[in-house]
């Protein structure tokens, strides 16, 4: 028995014991050197005030985000009662802001579990399965990679209306053909690794073994990646926005409010200025993290 | 290298397929028609119209329709755009879209190419971290924030550049549109040469060229940088494909006459035959780019063509 799952570890579960000895595993190690990266310390600090604001916001704003003050239209920031200005129909940025940017937020994270959950299932099963049905289908991938997928964003917004959840699941759709080949080639690598052979030899089902050793086993590029979807995401989103069809007035995102901002870029400067550092400061966390966490996991790259 | 391209076209030509097959029924999927959209008709006129377009038929038939003139060339007529076919409209728009596009995309090739190697070189130095900022940078600012920016500060504040007008493709017009095209791209491209170019310097066979003394010029120009920009090669489709999307943009916000707002608009207004037109249109483009990508690949690294 305790041969058995002693086998059924995985060579990093091996070393994780000898180095238990010293008090530090893999994963340690990984977050020594992530914790030694301030540009990804800093940036997770900012974006998790940035998630804190995007709760918390709109709860302490003496603003609704669509709340109209007529007498108050494009207020310069600082000058009356609102922070940061107000746009053409006197709605209070900050507000909007709050608003706009747990919006894209939200769409980035639900999007990107979208790509998850399909891309990580899709490549574990074509690299673990292999032959035919690997080629099959990841010839399926090709196929849809080389498509200019943001044609067919536009005409699934156009043919479904420019809907909430809709918007979330097309931009996950598309991102998940990166995962799956990211996650295909490791699971490659995976598969001759001596413990899923022990895992095999003790009879576990296909299934079983993707699920419970394939799996767990891809968490650190798909990590890497997944903070590198995000942004990806919100920016694809702030594109549809731009062209209008993204999220509908008077809802906000941060790709509204930009695009709404540029437009009256003249006589309200502000307009264009909050949310586009916003968005940057957003988009650049995401950067840093996603190079801090690849840099800490996998480290061959220094 | 025959049976390989013979290959990779076998993949081509399915992919258009699809490409047509998925555009002609999710834009029939779309509530709606062509006619309906500005105001009501008698409904004896519509059907009149429907029946003049083909509409009335089943849509598998409508589809095997389509397909059959796509394969003689026959894109079909406008459904909005009443004295215009497809093919006129891509041919009387699309070149204002090469344009930009193809100067943006070598534009952001040759300044990317020489930003990341210049970065790998000077690897934790200053310079490498300016350059490195700065692709960070372009990689976040989204062209609709880097336009109007540009816009204000050269072209209103400044006087240097004309805001917003193609003018039969005159110099000044263009340096704003390609600029901001291709600042994401170059971000893209610097970032990916510079990764292969530091695995390249550490490779053995540098080491070997370093030991032989060449020059440290060669060693880069010739050794190094031909493997450090096989990845890049690979990006080439996909980077095609970011410029066509970001060109939706960029026509728009300086009012240039290109193909992207017929795409746009055509989806909205339900142009059917307009909007598979451009989609066909850009994912050939695209297609082909990937294909003289796999090919180019193929040529410079002597293990994709073995397996």
């Amino acid at each position: 028995m305790s041969l058995l799952t002693l086998g059924a570890r995985s060579p990093e579960a091996a070393l994780l014991m000898q180095r238990a000895v010293k008090g530090r595993s893999l994963w340690d190690d990984a977050r020594r050197r992530l914790l030694r990266n301030r540009a990804a310390v800093a940036s997770m600090a900012v974006l998790g005030l940035m998630v804190l604001t995007a709760v918390v916001g709109p709860f302490l704003a003496p603003y609704a985000y669509d709340q109209i003050n007529k007498n108050d239209v494009w207020v310069g920031p600082l000058t009356g009662a609102h922070l940061i200005g107000t746009d053409s129909l006197g709605r209070d940025l900050l507000a909007r802001l709050f608003t706009g940017l747990g919006v894209s937020l939200a769409i980035g994270a639900v999007a990107t579990a979208v790509s998850l959950v399909i891309g990580v299932t899709w490549g574990a099963v074509a690299g673990y399965v292999g032959g035919a049905v690997d080629e099959v289908m990841m010839r399926i991938v090709d196929v849809l990679y080389s498509l200019p997928y943001i044609f067919f964003v536009i005409i699934l917004m156009v043919t479904f209306g420019s809907n909430f959840i809709l918007l979330f699941v097309a931009l996950g759709a598309v991102q998940w053909l990166t995962m799956a080949r990211i996650v295909r080639a490791q699971t490659l690598s995976l598969k001759q690794k001596e413990f899923i052979e022990a895992a095999r030899a003790i009879g576990l089902t296909r299934a079983q073994i993707i699920r419970r050793h394939i799996v767990p086993n891809l968490l650190g590029p798909v990590v890497v990646y997944v903070t590198l979807t995000i942004p990806g995401v919100i920016l694809s989103e702030s594109f549809l926005s731009f062209l209008g069809l993204g999220v509908q007035p008077p809802m906000a995102s941060l790709g509204t409010l930009i695009s709404n901002g540029a437009q009256d870029m003249e006589l309200a400067p502000w307009l264009l200025i909050f949310p586009s550092l916003t968005m940057v400061a957003t988009l650049m966390c995401f950067n840093f993290i996603g190079d801090g966490l690849r840099d800490a996991i996998d480290p061959q790259d220094r | 290298m025959l049976s390989f391209l013979v290959r990779r076209l076998v993949v081509a030509i399915p992919t258009l397929f699809v490409v047509i097959t998925l555009a002609f029924f999710m834009m029939r999927a779309a509530p709606g028609n062509p006619f309906s959209i500005d105001r009501k008709l008698p409904p004896a006129i519509e059907k009149n119209v429907e029946a003049r377009y083909g509409f009335d038929k089943p849509l598998v038939v409508q589809y095997a329709r389509y397909v059959g003139g796509v394969l003689h060339g026959d894109f079909g007529p406008s459904l909005k755009y009443r004295d215009k076919t497809v093919l006129q409209i891509i041919q009387e728009n699309y070149r204002v879209s090469l344009t930009i596009g193809l100067s943006a995309f070598i534009i952001s090739l040759c300044a990317g190419v020489t930003l990341g190697v210049v970065a790998a070189l000077r690897q934790n130095g200053p310079l490498d971290y300016a350059t490195m900022g700065v692709a960070i940078l372009g990689v976040c600012i989204p062209t609709f924030v880097t336009a109007p920016l540009l816009q204000w500060a050269l072209g209103s504040q400044l006087g240097w550049l004309p805001i917003a007008s193609w003018d039969g493709g005159a110099l000044p017009n263009l340096v704003m549109p390609v600029t901001v095209l291709a600042l994401p791209q170059i971000a893209i491209v610097s970032r990916l040469t510079r990764a292969g170019m530091i695995e390249a310097l550490h490779s053995n066979y540098v080491r070997t060229a370093r030991a032989k003394g060449l020059p440290e010029r060669l060693i880069v120009t010739r050794h190094a940088l031909r493997a450090a920009i096989l990845p890049l090669v690979s990006y080439l489709g996909p980077a095609f494909a970011g410029l066509m999307t970001g060109s939706l943009v960029v026509e728009r916000i300086f009012g240039l006459p290109g193909l992207g707002k017929f795409f746009v608009n055509s989806a909205l207004q339900r142009d059917y035959t307009v909007v598979m037109g451009m989609v066909i249109f850009f994912a050939t483009l695209v297609i082909l780019l990937n294909l003289v990508a796999d090919v180019l690949l193929a040529f410079l690294d002597p293990r994709v063509r073995l397996s």
